[in-house]
């Protein structure tokens, strides 16, 4: 039950920032598809494994790889359907214990906080530029006809 | 105006939509230069930064250089933008009618109305409340903020033009509406209210452009939308600490 609301809650959060960057109406509904699946996976992974790293990495691959494909099948640039997906993981709870602490004058946790903000920060990058480029190369792999997105 | 010339301009033209709709500088790259190809504009060398783009034709044409001031985010225009080169290079457009259609696009405004993007921020915090194992009895008090944020930016990127000090203020507004929804019982956990209301702000877009312009080789166009990312983040965490610290 808890996952059927979160499904509901990421794709309408997704939605809602496609809505705010002016996503072209007709993808509103796969920009939320993208957002969804890189909530759950982010955060099954996450209930799994305890970390929010690898969790975050897991979860900004889903996000690219899905954007690719519909990318490709609506010949529309990918950043169209990835952004939306991407900002549930931005880490913003974490920047904000890391701010929170620092008015605290409490700096040792501010800097344990902030630091897990950059990791997690590190990991979504990573995450996307991976699937990227294991895209490309299945691509490329599979037939020689030249890139259309 | 030679053949040659409007081809010019037209790649020019379609470089600086796409980098004032926010798209990645590799992709603004690669669209100008294969519209260039299809115009039989081989030697063409293009150099984009988020500031303005450099365009060379080779001779006996001259170089160009056009500013960009104000970027936004515009997802939809990259796509039409993206369109119109795809349909250049299949022939489907000629060199005239491609030109005519960036300039319709240009002019006109297919934006989400207001009041939608106001109620999209609103509803987006909502949801990210509840992502982040919030309460639902705080769920009134996170729309309330993440809308007010929203206007707030709005405002006053309108009224100011300076954009890191409309993300302050904003940020300022929505760590005060949380505080005031605690203070008269609306809401019971400071700081998820605060989390959820601040999320709409974030600078998403700027972070994932800047770290895939630095993967594909724009080191120049990387670094400065990090920048811009990173004033961001910041504007928006001295706007909460500021309520914070009382």
């Amino acid at each position: 039950m808890t996952w059927i609301i979160q499904a509901a809650l990421s794709f309408l959060a997704a939605i809602g920032f496609g809505i705010i960057f002016n996503a072209p109406r007709k993808m509103l509904f796969y920009c939320g598809v993208v957002g969804m699946a890189g909530w759950l996976i982010y955060s099954v992974s996450e209930l799994y494994s305890g970390d929010a790293v690898k969790a975050s990495f897991l979860g900004a691959f889903a996000v690219a790889l899905v954007a690719h494909i519909f990318a490709k099948r609506f010949r529309t640039p990918m950043i169209v359907f990835s952004v939306a997906g991407i900002i549930p993981l931005v880490p913003g709870g974490m920047a904000y214990n890391a701010m929170r602490h620092i008015v605290e004058n409490d700096y040792i946790t501010a800097i344990s906080f902030a630091s897990k903000a950059f990791m997690v920060s590190g990991a979504i990058a990573m995450g996307l530029v991976f699937a990227e480029v294991s895209i490309q190369l299945l691509y490329r792999g599979r037939s020689k006809r030249r890139r259309t997105t | 105006m030679s053949d040659k010339e409007m081809a010019i301009d037209c790649c020019l033209l379609a470089g600086r939509l796409m980098m004032e709709a926010g798209a990645e500088t590799y992709r603004v790259e690669d669209t100008m230069d294969r519209m260039a190809k299809t115009q039989d504009l081989a030697s063409i060398h293009s150099f984009v930064t988020p500031t303005g783009i450099i365009l060379s034709p080779g001779s006996p044409h001259h170089t160009k250089l056009i500013r960009i001031t104000n970027r936004s985010t515009d997802l939809e225009k990259i796509a039409l933008v993206n369109g119109v080169s795809r349909k250049l290079s299949t022939g489907e457009y000629s060199l005239e009618q491609a030109y005519e259609r960036l300039k319709e696009i240009e002019k006109a405004n297919v934006m989400f109305p207001l009041w939608l993007q106001i109620a999209a921020a609103a509803v987006a915090s909502g949801s990210f409340l509840m992502l982040f194992n919030g309460l639902w009895q705080d769920v009134a008090a996170a729309v309330f903020a993440g809308g007010i944020g929203f206007i707030v930016v709005t405002f006053f990127q309108e009224l100011t033009n300076v954009k890191f000090f409309a993300e302050f203020v904003a940020a300022l507004a929505v760590a005060l509406t949380a505080f005031f929804a605690i203070k008269t019982g609306f809401g019971i956990e400071l700081d998820k209210i605060i989390i959820g209301g601040v999320m709409p702000l974030v600078p998403g877009l700027l972070i994932t452009n800047a770290v895939r312009d630095l993967m594909a080789g724009h080191f120049m166009s990387g670094l400065s939308k990090g920048a811009e990312a990173f004033l961001t983040a910041f504007a928006i965490g001295a706007g909460v600490a500021l309520v914070l610290s009382f």
